[in-house]
């Protein structure tokens, strides 16, 4: 008789417990779930700090035509940064050559009342105005590559390093032909109306002067594989014997190269721009006349998207002791040889 | 002007037309289907394209600083396309504006223009502009009227060469604008009305009066109609013409000056592939390509279709690419309707 209600006890006891332990089960589960799809929308973060969701930020972005690759992998990066943050809102103003365009694309960001404003203007001072109007309206500028003329137009500046770039590929070609004091050496730069392409021809103007070289034929072209062979093709013409060529840009590198071959030349070396993926490759297999080229991070509009939305945040950059967010945040030129390029390919662009 | 005008326009417009009379026969038979109507069919186009705007993005799109942002965006190319009416409705084609415009605005803030617009005054630079765009536009009519080169091939020429001065003047270099007064005149907005678009409503008006109600618009639509019925009826077809280019030269000038406010820059890069921006403006407004039909009303709406079309693809995050396409698709549905109507008032006669 005793044993039945003992029984009950037992089985009620042990009814109570296991729903207590399914209660605490789901409640204790519940911000283990959370936590782990945290971790798998950002797994660019581990170390927390600041890439630990904050605040949504709405950034507004805008960049010249993706007419080449490097153009197009500037956008491309800023969107895939903008998507690792769960908070941060991208919106996206289709690029454009047209500053007048440009422009109202800025107006209406400042309309919408944007948190921040990552811009790489096509013309720096021409976008210069429309900027200075965004900071008035209590919206964070960041100026990417193409510098306003205005320090107040913007509250960071991302940069590339043309003149570091020019350096860099003049070092270069002084280490290989520091023999030889009458080498002759070509540059086929970018758009000559950009104060970039400028900077890089000082740079290697420079750089080549440090060993007694100078640039012997100069051509331009537009970043473009068509304008770079018919620049090249032109170039090739008018010197008949070449030691070295610096090509700015990796972009219009591809019909610099289509104008090599359909010339037929290969008694001189040729150093690239800016760090495309093919132009790794070839110069990896180390079968053409590129022997090496010079990074322009096509990743710096991503680096601009990530500095806004800390200063929005009100985060500063962990790594320094600094307590706001640099002014400036320049990137460094490297060179790619066969040695080193496995570093590089990771971060190289698609042309 | 050119063989195939006057082929296409001789079975529509009487030998003896006076400038007056060559409108009337149409607008009498297309009824309904007249100016009014056209510029109806752009308005509901236009109310459509925000509608869209106000579904999709709501109260961003509905909003004054925003409709100010679209006016700003289409005063430029809309004085260009005012003064390209008049020529197109005379009969010809202007590919050189978009490059003019450059060159205008280059030349109007070059060194010593600035340096002599801040010892005097900044309307140095206004009057350099707009010289620029004159001097353009005469040498393109004079070489279409007098040289009796083809409008397409002087033009592109045009276009081309002063694109290549503009470069070579700017020495390929951005000039930023280091006049205080002409700055903070082209930042006025009176009224809440920003500088900019008081200048192309002020060109819109005087080009609506001179196309609809004088001598000289008439004289246009005479001889984009039939050049030599105008020349029989006693206007001076040569003369006229070059004037019609000075005018887009003129208008092209301006709105270089309207780019080096907007920017406070002049660059050689400035007004790139604007002619054809201002062309299909021109046409989807319904203005004849042929030419002999002009009106600026249809212009204005016709900028205002496209510039409030690129809004709301910005507003929605929509690329540009897919833009193009619907501007394309806008184009030719506008010449398509043009050409019904146009079957339409010849059956009537």
């Amino acid at each position: 008789m005793s044993a039945r209600p003992r029984r009950r006890w037992v089985a009620a006891a042990g009814a109570v417990a296991a729903a207590s332990l399914l209660v605490a089960g789901c409640t204790s589960n519940e911000p283990q779930e959370t936590e782990e799809t945290a971790t798998q929308e950002a797994p660019q973060a581990p170390s927390g700090g600041n890439d630990e969701q904050g605040d949504e930020v709405v950034i507004g972005f805008s960049a010249p035509a993706s007419d080449h690759g490097w153009m197009g992998s500037i956008t491309k990066s800023a969107q895939d940064v903008a998507a690792e943050y769960p908070d941060i809102d991208l919106r996206v103003a289709e690029g454009t050559n047209d500053v007048n365009l440009q422009i109202s694309q800025i107006e209406q960001f400042i309309n919408d009342g944007v948190d921040a404003i990552v811009l790489l203007p096509f013309d720096g001072a021409a976008l210069t105005e429309v900027a200075i109007k965004a900071m008035q309206a209590g919206i964070v500028v960041v100026n990417v590559d193409r510098e306003f003329d205005d320090p107040t137009a913007a509250r960071t500046t991302v940069l590339g390093d043309n003149y570091g770039m020019g350096i860099s590929a003049g070092r270069f070609i002084c280490d290989q032909l520091g023999g030889t004091p009458d080498a002759k050496v070509a540059e086929i730069a970018g758009i000559d109306s950009l104060p970039l392409t400028q900077d890089r021809s000082k740079g290697f103007a420079d750089a080549l002067g440090e060993c007694g070289l100078k640039v012997s034929n100069r051509v331009a072209a537009d970043f473009t594989v068509q304008g770079g062979e018919a620049a090249a093709a032109n170039l090739l013409q008018a010197a008949p014997e070449l030691d070295a060529i610096w090509n700015h840009d990796d972009d219009q590198g591809v019909g610099v190269l289509a104008a090599i071959e359909a010339a037929n030349r290969d008694e001189f070396f040729m150093v690239g721009g800016a760090g495309s993926k093919n132009v790794m490759e070839a110069i990896k297999a180390d079968d053409t006349v590129l022997k090496a080229t010079v990074i322009y991070p096509s990743t710096q509009a991503a680096d601009g998207i990530k500095l806004a939305r800390l200063l929005v945040q009100g985060k500063s950059m962990s790594d320094l002791v600094e307590v706001e967010v640099p002014r400036t945040v320049q990137l460094y030129a490297p060179v790619v040889t066969k040695e080193n390029v496995d570093q590089y390919l990771p971060t190289a662009f698609e042309s | 002007m050119s063989e195939s005008n006057l082929a296409s326009s001789a079975a529509d417009v009487p030998a003896d037309a006076a400038p007056p009379a060559v409108r009337p026969p149409r607008a009498r038979a297309s009824g309904l289907h007249g100016a009014a109507a056209r510029n109806l069919g752009l308005v509901i186009a236009l109310v459509a394209i925000c509608v869209v705007g106000i579904v999709t993005a709501g109260d961003r799109f509905w909003d004054l600083s925003n409709a100010l942002t679209i006016l700003r965006l289409a005063s430029v190319i809309g004085v260009l396309s005012i003064g390209m009416t008049f020529v197109i409705t005379g009969g010809g084609i202007d590919l050189s504006v978009g490059s003019v415009l450059g060159l205008a605005s280059v030349w109007a803030s070059t060194l010593a223009t600035q340096t002599m617009a801040r010892d005097s005054h900044w309307v140095v630079m206004a009057v350099c502009a707009i010289a620029v765009g004159i001097g353009a536009g005469l040498v393109n009519g004079v070489l279409i009227a007098y040289g009796k080169v083809v409008a397409f091939i002087a033009t592109l020429a045009m276009m081309v060469a002063a694109r290549g001065l503009a470069e070579m003047i700017a020495n390929r270099q951005t000039q930023v604008v280091r006049v205080p007064e002409f700055i903070s005149f082209f930042r006025m907005s009176p009224l809440g009305v920003p500088m900019l678009v008081w200048i192309f409503a002020v060109v819109a008006v005087a080009g609506w009066v001179l196309l609809n109600r004088t001598t000289f618009g008439r004289r246009t639509v005479a001889v984009g109609g039939n050049a030599e019925a105008a020349r029989l009826a006693g206007i001076k077809v040569q003369r006229h013409t070059m004037y019609l280019y000075a005018l887009a030269g003129l208008a092209a000038g301006v709105a270089g000056l309207m780019m080096l406010g907007r920017t406070t820059a002049g660059s050689s890069t400035n007004g790139q592939l604007y002619e054809l921006d201002a062309i299909a403006a021109v046409v989807v407004g319904g203005t004849l390509l042929s030419g002999g039909r002009g009106t600026i009303v249809g212009t204005v709406l016709g900028v205002l279709i496209f510039t409030t079309l690129t809004n709301v693809f910005t507003q929605n995050n929509l690329s540009i690419s897919a833009q193009s396409i619907a501007k394309g698709a806008i184009i030719v549905g506008a010449v398509l309707l043009q050409q019904r109507f146009a079957d339409r008032s010849r059956a009537g006669t």
